[in-house]
């Protein structure tokens, strides 16, 4: 595995990674995709979800929410509102969030609150996308 | 002139008054660091998401997208964005101008104009006019991107229900630690950015999109109102910043004169004492020799 490619991921806090990295698969519009070397340029919206990236035996998890990635030039730049890499990610906060946006969820369900009920589907994706980047069981 | 104890007291009230702005010279100092690294922060985001912007419009026919679509233009909307507090020299007051020369305008078009009011200082000053629409307090201190989210969001559903035809942000931009500007956007509808794209054009890459370009444009456009609103918010923040630090420098140096004369005055007032008990004092004596 000579071949590597650039990953960046930019917030609006600033650059959270710049890699060379031999595969990322990220959570795009239609599923999961992965992008390996020189892939041909690409746009995709991402979705609220888990990126991970391989690094010769290395690998990581990455929690990212909202936004777009770019591929060109042998570089794949993600744009997304917040990313977090899998050990900083707080647990049992995330675990917290979890069990309050499933209530919030079915209060707006019951209630027909189609604005609340968007917002609360979107905190519990990123809950459990959090989840999942850290390693935990979304149970 | 004034009695000793007078001036005194006046000298010890100027001092104190000096370390409080001092101190508040060295908060907004420090702040001001922070909020220019966020701005340097976020600097790169915004650049890549106009780049990725550029090579997407330019190949698109933009008037199918919603936000931006050109209407005639009947009721504007203006995001005034200002700080929440005060103490800052006339950085406020210049951008509540600015809003205020604009709106002026704007009804002598003929237009109707409402308010979107962000930071205590903007909603204070227009609450009388009965224009406002909305406002956010006490969000200016901790940028929150959320924050933006919310009011871009605000701004978009009315424009997107009609209820303004355009939407002009007003606020200060931040030019250098010295200078602030109050400075005028559109932010809605979206403009193209086709006046750079044009100058040099992007490179023509084929990208493979999924979903289709104008899908992507549906998700872009409002994520790009959100840059845009938080940029004016980092703006302004850091421009408050630096203006306060430049008021209260102001400031600390007027207490310094003061105390300076003060202390004059003092000084001659206790001489001229001590020279009337001293005539006091010789001409008792002279009496008593006789």
């Amino acid at each position: 595995m000579a071949e590597t490619i650039r990953l960046e991921i930019v917030t609006p806090r600033g650059a959270v990674l710049s890699e060379d990295v031999d595969i990322v698969t990220a959570p795009g519009y239609g599923g999961e995709f992965g992008v390996l070397a020189n892939h041909a340029p690409f746009l995709s919206t991402i979705k609220i979800g888990v990126l991970t990236y391989k690094k010769g035996h290395d690998s990581a998890q990455i929690m990212i929410s909202g936004g777009f990635c770019k591929v060109s030039d042998n570089k794949i730049t993600f744009l997304v509102e917040s990313a977090e890499g899998g050990r900083e990610i707080d647990v049992d906060r995330a675990l917290r969030a979890k069990e309050r946006a499933e209530k919030r969820l079915a209060a707006a369900r019951s209630q027909q609150e189609k604005i609340n009920q968007t917002r609360a589907e979107a905190a519990l994706q990123r809950a459990m996308a959090r989840l999942k980047a850290s390693g935990q069981k979304a149970a | 002139m004034a009695s000793l104890k007078e001036v005194k007291t006046k000298i010890a009230g100027v001092k104190k008054t000096s370390q409080i702005t001092k101190a508040m010279n060295m908060v907004a100092a420090s702040k001001l660091r922070g909020a220019q690294q966020k701005m340097d922060n976020f600097r790169p985001y915004a650049n890549q998401f106009n780049t990725a912007m550029n090579s997407l419009s330019g190949s698109m026919e933009t008037s199918q997208f919603p936000l931006m679509e050109v209407r005639e233009v009947k009721n504007v909307e203006l995001l005034v964005i200002t700080s929440d507090r005060g103490l800052c020299g006339s950085f406020n007051a210049n951008i509540m101008k600015a809003a205020e020369r604009l709106m002026k305008q704007l009804e002598a078009e003929g237009k109707k104009v409402s308010l979107v009011c962000v930071g205590k200082k903007s909603r204070n000053y227009f609450r009388k006019t009965g224009k406002v629409r909305k406002s956010y307090l006490d969000i200016m201190g901790t940028f929150q991107m959320f924050n933006a989210r919310e009011i871009a969001q605000e701004v978009a559903a009315s424009f997107l229900a009609g209820e303004s035809d355009q939407v002009q942000l007003v606020y200060g931009q931040f030019v250098s630690v010295a200078v602030q500007r109050p400075n005028v956007g559109q932010l809605l509808p979206i403009q193209t950015l086709g006046g750079d794209a044009g100058a040099q054009p992007v490179a023509a890459v084929d990208y493979i999109y999924e979903p289709s370009p104008n899908e992507i444009m549906d998700v872009l456009l409002p994520l790009y109102l959100n840059v845009m609103v938080y940029r004016g918010m980092l703006e302004v923040g850091t421009s408050e910043h630096a203006a306060r630090m430049t008021a209260m420098d102001n400031a600390t140096r007027a207490c310094k004169d003061m105390i300076t004369n003060l202390t004059l005055i003092y000084n001659k007032a206790r001489q001229s004492g001590i020279t009337a008990e001293l005539m006091d004092i010789v001409g008792g004596a002279e009496a008593l020799r006789g």
